[in-house]
């Protein structure tokens, strides 16, 4: 693990705007991470009042990124700052941008648990499960990660999207074969389509956050690769 | 899906948020005792080539053995806090150095390969080459056309009054001020706005064609407008002459500048392209300096 200083400005104001993107990150983080959670239980325990819940709290997500946007545009115009500082500043900046989005899929999934609800069948829990629980351990790992600056965790977590990707290939294939043979079956199976898509979708997400932490630790962009597998 | 995971995730962002208070500390200040320049000192086209350079005020070391090149037709800006040598380095460029008593310089530097501290080389000429401008503007107590056309005279560029007059309008288009003053050449050019005294000095400098133009704090005496003019006049002058700059502005550094020297208490401790140092630098030190930790 690298060493990462955000202290020591001559100007102390400095350290505390860094230590407060920060921490908004981490705080809209464990929010999104408790939106994806409970979007997720909605579904599986049938539970529409949660996920009406979830649809509601989705709004002080949004507000989060328009504050955490406006402190590093703040920080940016007052402080110009360079090297390890101006990295955590874009990619709080970006990193804000896909915990929003994260959210949005949550809440995506929660409007899925609303309709779902309403059927009888059982079909496609254990998919939703299944993702769901990976989707939430990939979040988890990234934030993580981004707590500690830990690039060895976040490469690891960089190269779990690859297996979310691979499940969602599966749960899509079952969900085809499916239909074909049941097909009163349909706009069920199409409302799980939609849930599995926004949880590999929020894999994405994740390993957007984790390809943003070893660049403020690094400074190297490992964007736009399937799996990075140099350790240095 | 159960409960117990959502307890596990709450105390994960405990965790989380108890790393953030602890903030490690690092020491910045590492040993720079032996040190080696990081980056990339050496350029294929260099004008002129810096070689283990030591300076020396009586017994006061004032550079430690720094090696650089200056790349033809490209600004390179020299950083670093209050006393660390930049300015030392970049006055024994030109050899203004000569000018103060006990000052000794060891090593080599050398122009298009040839020995700037040679005992053969002619210094008038060497200045002529190497023009220079400082941190306040010092126009001479002359007229505007005067205080341009001046280095020309005196080194014979030209004896006729009509080539006088083309080179003085010349150089005061490429220092950007000659549609502000076309019109009272012949006033004095103390009279002239600090912005505008400083483009004239910088007309002056290029008036005699020198290859290098040498700048220290250009534009620490100058408001915003003035120095954002005379930085768009340093983008524009790299293209036809080679530029070494000294500012404590790092913004401006990073603004103007192809190559970013650091120096740190007489030692040259890292070179790299502008955009690097400013993004992504190689050395504690440049990083503790341009992010404002110490200086």
């Amino acid at each position: 693990m690298e060493d990462i200083a955000l202290e020591n400005h001559i100007v102390k104001q400095f350290d505390e705007e860094l230590d407060e993107i920060r921490t908004l990150l981490m705080a809209m983080g464990g929010m999104v991470e408790q939106q994806l959670q409970d979007s997720i239980q909605s579904i599986v325990k049938v539970d529409s009042g949660l996920a009406d819940s979830v649809i509601e709290r989705d709004k002080r997500v949004d507000e989060m990124e328009l504050e955490i946007d406006e402190a590093c545009l703040t920080i940016i115009a007052r402080r110009q700052p360079a090297a390890t500082d101006l990295r955590l500043v874009m990619m709080v900046s970006k990193a804000v941008n896909d915990l929003e989005r994260i959210g949005d899929e949550a809440k995506k999934i929660a409007k899925q648990a609303i309709l779902l609800s309403e059927q009888e069948n059982p079909w496609g829990f254990t998919e939703v499960r299944h993702l769901g629980k990976a989707a939430l351990s990939i979040l988890n790992n990234a934030l993580d990660a981004f707590a500690r600056f830990d690039t060895e965790a976040a490469l690891r977590t960089f190269n779990q999207d690859q297996q979310i990707d691979l499940d969602y290939q599966t749960a899509l294939r079952e969900s085809v074969t499916y239909m074909m043979e049941d097909p009163k079956s349909i706009s069920r199976v199409i409302n799980i389509l939609w849930v599995i898509r926004s949880l590999e979708r929020v894999g994405d997400h994740a390993k957007n956050l984790c390809e943003q932490i070893v660049f403020v630790v690094r400074g190297t962009d490992i964007r736009h690769q399937a799996v990075f597998d140099d350790t240095h | 899906m159960s409960t117990t995971v959502v307890s596990a995730a709450e105390t994960d962002s405990n965790t989380r948020s108890q790393h953030l208070m602890s903030g490690d500390q690092t020491n910045f200040l590492n040993d720079i005792q032996d040190h080696v320049t990081v980056g990339t000192c050496f350029s294929e086209n260099a004008k002129m080539s810096i070689k283990n350079v030591s300076v020396f005020y009586g017994n006061k070391q004032a550079i430690f053995d720094a090696s650089v090149d200056i790349t033809e037709n490209q600004v390179i800006a020299m950083i670093g806090p209050s006393g660390c040598g930049k300015s030392t380095l970049l006055r024994s460029l030109n050899r203004m150095n000569d000018t103060i008593e006990g000052c000794r310089v060891k090593g080599h530097i050398s122009m298009d390969g040839q020995d700037l501290y040679s005992p053969k080389l002619d210094v008038v000429e060497l200045r002529a080459r190497v023009g220079m401008v400082f941190q306040k503007p010092n126009p001479f107590p002359k007229s505007i056309y005067d205080n341009v056309a001046y280095g020309p005279k005196i080194h014979g560029l030209t004896d006729s009054r009509y080539e006088l007059d083309e080179i003085v309008e010349e150089s005061l288009r490429r220092a950007g001020l000659w549609d502000e003053v076309r019109d009272r050449l012949q006033q004095p050019g103390t009279g002239l706005s600090g912005g505008q005294q400083q483009r004239l000095c910088i007309a002056r400098a290029i008036a005699v064609s020198p290859e290098v133009i040498l700048m220290d704090e250009p534009c620490s005496a100058l408001d915003p407008i003035a120095t954002a003019r005379i930085e768009e006049l340093i983008e524009e002058l790299s293209q036809n002459f080679t530029i070494a700059i000294v500012t404590h502005n790092m913004q401006q550094a990073a603004r103007v500048s192809h190559r970013t020297a650091y120096f740190h208490l007489g030692k040259l401790i890292e070179v790299n392209p502008t955009e690097q140092v400013f993004t992504m630098p190689e050395h504690n030190l440049t990083e503790s300096y341009i992010t404002g930790r110490f200086g």
